[in-house]
């Protein structure tokens, strides 16, 4: 199955979404994106895309990165039939 | 059965817009949500930003009123185009640096391209735009005669429906094809948000976001003040992302016209600044704990050692004799500087911009 990248690191809110949204649109169904944010905010935007879009969240953590950066949230989303 | 009609509303995330689309969707109309970013958006952002708004939940008002909806939701960006509105008002500015008429033109304009554009909604076919403005709501751009202009020089016309005070204005193409039903449409007028809070009781919406002055920083008396110095520094109006962005951080302090000071104010901030180090002259306290300070524009090296006893004066050791930062430039040099502390009273009012 055909994974697709989505480095939005050191965007912030809503930036994030807007880059997943106008990515989503352009990847046919069924194929798995995987998004990379620093922002915590995508912690509760990411999934409410999804959610508004009726894409599939099918992964989201947050991970420990440097103290500069602060913390890494990935996202892994199936994109559903429009 | 016939295909319900379509409509493409404006959601900012407040209550107003929310209560338009809601309406309308309570008439049968299928209803589409479109938010734009313009780069001024209070928020997300500034949440995010933040350390201190940690207890605040840091949802998109947007994207979280087309959940409560149950409606799609397509956020865009519009930064570059936004620029020629902000620097480039036909119809001037608010109090501040707001040019609120014209940007309802530009997002009403935006989502009637949205929906003529075939590469964007071509499945969609919209058949109308609302948006919840309400006659009399905004000293500048919700009055009875900017209204109508609004719905001209968008280009939406007689497709432009305010369901909250449809009944105050000329029908609508909507209302006339019976797409809605002007009866049970509303007439709220000024400024009041009584009406507004009743529908929403009679609706059984019970939580919305109360941004305070709005959604947008260029209301915003200090914001302004920070982006009008920026234009006076730089010698011409202009900005990038970057710019607006930075303005919305920290402590901006202007010792000298060719350089400014930005100075985190907690732990959000500090990262997010960092975040910026390679494009600008960074201090990062070595001595005592205190803030990230990024110098804008082209500091010597005298005004890198105010720069640092400013700094001191944020920091920990601001009642110490020594202070000692570390200065990082763009091109990849490092220093120590060690100075003594400024104390408050050096800092003259004039220097903090927006404070």
């Amino acid at each position: 199955l055909a994974l697709e990248t989505l480095d939005v690191r050191g965007l912030l809110c809503p930036l994030p979404v807007i880059r997943t949204q106008d990515r989503i649109r352009q990847l046919s169904p069924g194929t798995l994106l995987e998004v990379t944010a620093t922002d915590p905010g995508t912690m509760e935007d990411i999934p409410a895309w999804c959610r508004v879009h009726g894409h599939d969240l099918v992964m989201g953590e947050a991970l420990e990165g440097d103290a500069a950066t602060g913390r890494i949230y990935r996202f892994t989303i199936r994109i559903s039939e429009r | 059965m016939p295909k319900p009609p379509k409509a493409v509303a404006l959601i900012s995330g407040g209550l107003d817009s929310m209560l338009a689309a809601r309406v309308v969707m309570d008439q049968g109309v299928e209803v589409e949500g479109v938010n734009f970013f313009t780069g001024f958006c209070v928020e997300g952002h500034t949440h995010a930003i933040r350390e201190r708004k940690q207890s605040r939940p840091k949802r998109n008002n947007a994207l979280w009123v087309a959940e409560q909806l149950g409606i799609r939701l397509h956020i865009i960006d519009v930064i570059e185009e936004y620029k020629d509105v902000v620097l480039n008002p036909r119809h001037g500015y608010g109090a501040n640096l707001n040019p609120c008429l014209d940007c309802k033109v530009f997002m009403v304009r935006k989502a009637v391209e949205l929906w003529l554009d075939d590469g964007f909604m071509d499945e969609h076919g919209f058949d109308f735009i609302v948006t919840g403005e309400v006659v009399g709501q905004r000293p500048k751009s919700q009055r009875r005669e900017t209204l109508p202009l609004i719905a001209r020089e968008s280009g939406a016309d007689d497709r432009l429906l305010r369901p909250l005070c449809a009944k105050l204005l000329p029908e609508t193409r909507p209302e006339r094809e019976g797409w809605v039903n002007r009866n049970d449409l509303y007439d709220f007028n000024g400024r009041s948000r009584k009406p507004q809070m009743a529908l929403a009781a009679e609706l059984g919406i019970e939580d919305w976001a109360q941004p305070a002055g709005g959604c947008c920083f260029l209301t915003d008396a200090s914001y302004s003040e920070k982006l009008a110095d920026l234009w006076h520094a730089q010698g011409e109006r202009r900005y990038e992302l970057d710019d607006i962005m930075l303005l919305k951080v920290g402590r901006h302090i202007r010792p000298a016209p060719h350089f400014k000071l930005i100075i985190g104010r907690e732990l959000g901030e500090n990262r997010y600044l960092e975040g910026y180090s390679r494009q600008f002259v960074t201090l990062r306290p070595a001595s005592h704990k205190g803030p990230v300070c990024l110098i804008d524009g082209a500091p010597g090296a005298e005004d890198v050692a105010l720069a640092a006893g400013i700094v001191g004066r944020y920091s920990q050791g601001r009642d110490a004799d020594r202070f000692v930062v570390d200065v990082a430039w763009p091109d990849g040099r490092t220093e120590s500087v060690e100075v003594a502390p400024l104390g408050a009273h050096r800092i003259p009012e004039e220097w903090l911009i927006g404070a």
